[in-house]
């Protein structure tokens, strides 16, 4: 007699803690191997996108920290790169230099918080308690400049909001002193730890191939071992002056993306080094008092710049008609906007394309044939914020 | 090819009578072409070993209404090797079926069934084309431009019934769009005057 064992469905998430936030993955299981996964993803849907066709380009900068809200500045760049393009203008040299060092500062936060819940799912606890302290500090530099710890709202097309505060360039180079020794200390935990790698080595393997049909970037695809990094192959701001390594993986399984993050923690807090040692005294963000709000100080003395205050927090900027797609390296891959100006002071449309999209959209590739433990160790290793997927 | 020019007149001389119009802005190309060669153009990009556009970044819709050919289907294609974008573009109407993509880049897949979702585009071929970002049972197309801000439905929690109900948007005050255009800036036909005047210059 023959018995007909059916395939067992199971629902992983949206509430599951190693789901990073709210994943709905309905898994196909014949045992314990994973036959299909379908990730159900809109959970976290806000219409980022149509809310920011009906705001003025300055209302429409705190969106952005809210799609992958732990580094949000990173986005912001991008959205401030596409307008000054199109409007043309120059950004202070200063200006640049702190954009470029809080991006830094971004990916940090961001790495920090991928590796240790990636520790953290496959059963490693010490890493996030380690890496949630200097998280804790970093934060601090965020809210010393911006304000805010997480909804930074800094930067503006042509430069950032205001200067940083006295003494927080001594707090971000003393930092830079002691991080290492933290990276240090997360490495003997994890990388030569034998459980850490048995869940982790030969799992979610992506071929070089692949991660370029899949739309992969980032950390995915530099683990699979293209060489391509666009503050590297396309430099914005002062990247081009500034000297770092880019690390590249071998195998493109989840260790090797691991190793990739740790390595380029290291890489940015060269940089912010270089930034801070590069950083001279100088304006912060653009003249033209048809972009850039005036000073107070200004407001009170001077008529056109009363005028222009008014204009600004009323009506916004215009931009005239363009086109323009702009990206930027974020922590978790390429992070472009796509914006279509008309001439008003709202955008008529901005497509926002977030690399944890196309990440996600290859968990059934990765994770078949996989057992279904391998989920949250392959699904760690995506970094994957549902801020972003979502939008 | 290294050259932006270069590729311009390369995919021209080749794809002659395929392409519609052609340019290069802010380091990119932007290429527009008809619905049915869409294909073609694309598998001629991808392979040629002097364009190599082995990744597409995204796929993308933007909504004029008041046209006929409402829909602008916008692909953003990058090229490791050459290290280059390319911006490709057409024009549809409403009621058109484009061909699904997702035979030559699998990555279309999510791209396709999000532009479905949010414009209401449909693709013929595709292999699972279901709505994606919006909720389960959603209606309408929420990045079209005749979609209120404000949405059709609302969700809460009911006492009474002990569950999440959806029940017709109700607005204490409507949705105000402000005109910040000043009246010192000239009526609809100075205006115009204006535009065309500086369209000979």
């Amino acid at each position: 007699m023959t018995k007909k064992i059916k395939n067992l469905n199971l629902n992983f998430g949206p509430q599951h803690p190693a789901a990073h936030g709210v994943l709905r993955l309905i898994l196909e299981l014949d045992g314990e191997v994973v036959e299909k996964a379908d990730p159900h993803i809109g959970l976290l849907h806000r219409g980022t996108e149509k809310l920011i066709e009906n705001k003025t380009y300055m209302q429409a900068v705190p969106y952005f920290d809210r799609l992958d809200y732990v580094a949000p500045m990173n986005q912001e760049h991008a959205f401030a790169l596409a307008i000054e393009k199109i409007l043309g203008i120059d950004v202070p040299i200063r200006a640049q230099y702190i954009r470029v060092m809080f991006c830094e500062i971004g990916r940090i936060l961001s790495h920090i918080l991928n590796v240790t819940t990636q520790a953290l799912d496959v059963g490693a606890l010490t890493p996030s308690l380690w890496g949630f302290e200097e998280r804790e500090t970093l934060m601090t530099f965020y809210e010393r400049a911006s304000g805010s710890r997480l909804h930074a709202n800094y930067f503006r097309a042509g430069g950032v909001h205001q200067d940083l505060p006295v003494g927080l360039e001594r707090d971000i180079a003393k930092f830079c002193e002691t991080f290492p020794k933290v990276i240090n200390d997360l490495e003997n935990l994890l990388t030569d730890n034998r459980i850490f790698k048995q869940r982790n080595v030969d799992i979610g393997v992506v071929t070089k191939e692949d991660a370029l049909d899949y739309s992969f970037s980032g950390v995915m695809i530099r683990g699979s071992g293209v060489p391509w990094d666009l503050r590297k192959s396309q430099p914005y701001d002062c990247y081009d002056q500034l000297e770092f390594k880019i690390p590249i993986g071998k195998n493109g399984d989840c260790y090797d993306r691991y190793l990739c993050r740790i390595e380029e923690m290291k890489e940015s807090v060269f940089i912010i080094k270089q930034c801070l040692a590069k950083m001279e005294k100088g304006p912060i963000k653009t003249f033209d008092g048809k972009i850039s709000p005036p000073s107070k100080k200004e407001i009170k003395q001077s008529m056109e710049a009363l005028i222009h205050h008014f204009k600004l927090f009323t009506e916004g900027y215009r931009v005239p008609d363009d086109e323009i797609y702009t990206a930027v390296e974020a922590p978790k891959g390429e992070f472009g906007v796509y914006l279509i100006s008309d001439g008003s002071s709202k955008p008529y449309k901005c497509k926002i394309r977030a690399p944890g999209f196309s990440h996600l959209q290859s968990m059934d590739y990765l994770i078949k044939g996989h057992m279904l433990a391998d989920v949250p160790a392959v699904l760690g290793s995506l970094d994957i914020v549902f801020g972003e997927v979502d939008r | 090819m290294k050259n932006l020019i270069d590729l311009e007149k390369k995919i021209n001389s080749e794809l002659t009578t395929k392409i519609n119009k052609t340019k290069i802005k802010h380091n990119q190309i932007y290429i527009e072409i008809d619905k049915d060669d869409l294909i073609d153009v694309l598998l001629f990009v991808k392979t040629n070993k002097d364009a190599k556009f082995r990744q597409l970044i995204d796929i993308t819709v933007v909504d004029y209404p008041e046209e006929l050919q409402r829909f602008k289907i916008v692909y953003l294609l990058l090229s490791h090797e050459f290290n280059q974008r390319v911006i490709l573009s057409y024009f549809i109407n409403e009621k058109e079926v484009i061909s699904s993509i997702t035979s030559i880049f699998p990555s279309a897949n999510w791209m396709e069934r999000e532009v479905f979702d949010m414009y209401g585009v449909n693709f013929k071929d595709h292999p699972d084309l279901r709505r994606i970002l919006t909720d389960y049972g959603f209606e309408g197309h929420p990045l079209r431009k005749d979609f209120p801000l404000t949405g059709h439905i609302e969700s809460r929690y009911s006492e009474e019934q002990k569950k999440v109900i959806n029940e017709p948007v109700k607005l204490e005050q409507n949705y105000r769009n402000f005109d910040y255009e000043s009246p010192w800036e000239g009526t609809k036909y100075i205006k115009e005057q204006t535009k065309t005047d500086d369209k000979k210059n």
